[in-house]
């Protein structure tokens, strides 16, 4: 249940998040010359204010509405069988038909990459995209699966009993990044 | 954060136990399983590896195609089971019978019974959960909760709705289930039949009752029908089936009393022209084809947040 956690130091505040999700959001429209075929799609849940944001600044710097999805991967976890109660499950959206799309997947963390292995399976019922991408606002080590991101926030080294909490206005009332540690 | 609430209930019996926060919870659940049938693939791999025993006693089609798509789309396996050519007619006792399911190691049991009350005695000496899907006129719990979240989808709210349901009161599980559950969410319900169909002590449903039409659908924002059982004609609990559709069919002009809004609902099969008429069914304030789409998402929330309860506490 509910572990406590301890807060050891800032990673980023405001002004730095807000610096680094302008940086990816430059960087996310460097690598696809045409944006009208792109489509952002947030993970459930931290990753979907990051897809709006980056959004945001994407608007900002090429003037472009790119469309946004909304990806609840709860279906597609492989611990189901061994966790309980099941995790609550939120809805999906995706906007439009992913063929014929790059779709830049969101999330907050990347850790394990299990999130993301899930993701990826969940997209491939929607249809077949020309590519998916990867932008993750901190990456963190500790992969179990072989996959990477494309676009990345900051790096950060982490031990096993830590804990990154991205934190949004728009969601939690303040922009920050915290390293967290777990009692226990 | 505010604490989730989630679901630890082994088997799903019935309405009567279940907190208005579990209601809720299942009704959230499906809201999210509905989209998946709006995909190109209609299916997600959440309970592969899991085996689903569907058990039925009693004949129904739309209740056990509703389950069996929802296992299918949760990528379950299911086996269905029924009366008709198995030994379950050959004269096994009960307890026998979940014995030699239980061995089949099922992850889950949905069961149909005329008898009220064996999906309990079943729940209680197996170790798969238990979904009762209509124990004789006791409950009917699945079909009650795809009602209320075709209301919620409707109406966006249950509390404080009036709703009139109207029909073979006595005889039906679905009234029982509907009546519990919409008064525990906040609705006003009230029940109407003739004096033949109506419970004695009527009240104790928890329903205002009626004994017209008229008198029950006035104002309301849903009107349910029941399906007239025609095979329990026999039982003559009226004298004609135009008798019965001159007092209690639902025809257009009818409707006008209820409010300008108000949907009409039927949990089906409905016999046109005995207790709703043709162009009320298929006018434009019908849900009843909803339903039907309706009760595949909630029993896929169902089957979902069942399926957990049997593991070891996790994160």
């Amino acid at each position: 249940m509910p572990k406590t956690l301890k807060l050891k130091r800032s990673l980023m505040d405001a002004q730095q998040m807000n610096r680094v999700i302008q940086r990816m959001a430059g960087q996310i429209v460097e690598r696809n010359a045409d944006l009208g075929q792109l489509l952002l799609v947030g993970i459930r849940t931290r990753g979907v204010p990051l897809a709006e944001r980056l959004r945001g600044e994407i608007k900002r710097l090429e003037g472009i509405e790119v469309p946004l999805g909304i990806l609840d991967i709860t279906l597609y976890r492989d611990d189901l069988s061994t966790i309980a109660p099941q995790p609550v499950v939120k809805a999906t959206h995706i906007p439009e038909s992913i063929e014929e799309h790059t779709l830049m997947l969101c999330d907050d963390v990347l850790y394990t990459g299990r999130t993301v292995r899930a993701a990826l399976d969940a997209l491939v019922d929607f249809g077949r995209p020309r590519a998916v991408q990867l932008a993750v606002m901190i990456d963190r080590g500790h992969r179990e699966l072989p996959i990477q991101a494309d676009v990345v926030g900051r790096t950060v080294q982490t031990l096993d009993n830590e804990v990154i909490e991205v934190k949004f206005e728009s969601t939690d009332g303040a922009d920050r990044v915290d390293l967290m540690e777990r009692l226990d | 954060m505010v604490a989730e609430l989630r679901w630890q209930r082994k088997d799903l019996l019935g309405i009567a136990e279940l907190t208005p926060g579990e209601i809720q919870l299942i009704l959230d659940t499906a809201e999210s399983f509905r989209e998946v049938a709006e995909r190109p693939i209609k299916k997600v791999p959440t309970l592969r590896g899991k085996t689903v025993l569907n058990l039925f006693f009693e004949s129904s089609t739309r209740t056990r195609s509703s389950f069996e798509l929802a296992e299918k789309r949760l990528s379950a396996d299911s086996l269905n089971f029924s009366t008709s050519g198995s030994s379950l007619s050959k004269g096994e006792s009960l307890i026998d019978t979940a014995l030699t399911l239980q061995a089949m190691a099922p992850d889950l049991i949905v069961i149909r019974h005329m008898h009220p009350g064996v999906p309990h005695m079943l729940a209680r000496r197996l170790e798969a959960g238990v979904i009762n899907a209509g124990d004789g006129a006791h409950e009917h719990p699945t079909q009650a909760l795809l009602d209320a979240f075709t209301i919620v989808q409707h109406k966006g709210r249950i509390e404080g709705l009036k709703i009139a349901i109207v029909g073979d009161i006595e005889h039906s599980r679905v009234v029982r289930s509907n009546v519990l559950l919409l008064s525990k969410m906040g609705a006003e319900v009230t029940v109407a039949g003739p004096r033949t169909m109506m419970p004695v002590a009527v009240e104790t449903l928890g329903a205002r009752a009626a004994y017209s039409l008229e008198d029950a659908i006035r104002g309301v924002d849903v009107v349910m029908m029941l399906r007239v059982q025609l095979e329990r004609q026999s039982k003559l609990l009226f004298p004609s089936i135009r008798e019965y559709f001159n007092l209690f069919g639902l025809t257009r002009e009818r409707l006008k009393l209820a409010k300008r809004n108000a949907i009409v609902m039927h949990p089906g099969p409905m016999n046109r022209g005995v207790e709703i008429s043709s162009d009320v069914a298929d006018g434009t304030t019908s849900v009843i084809l909803e339903q039907v789409a309706n009760g595949v998402a909630v029993r896929m929330a169902v089957l979902y947040l069942l399926s957990g309860a049997g593991a070891e506490e996790g994160e």
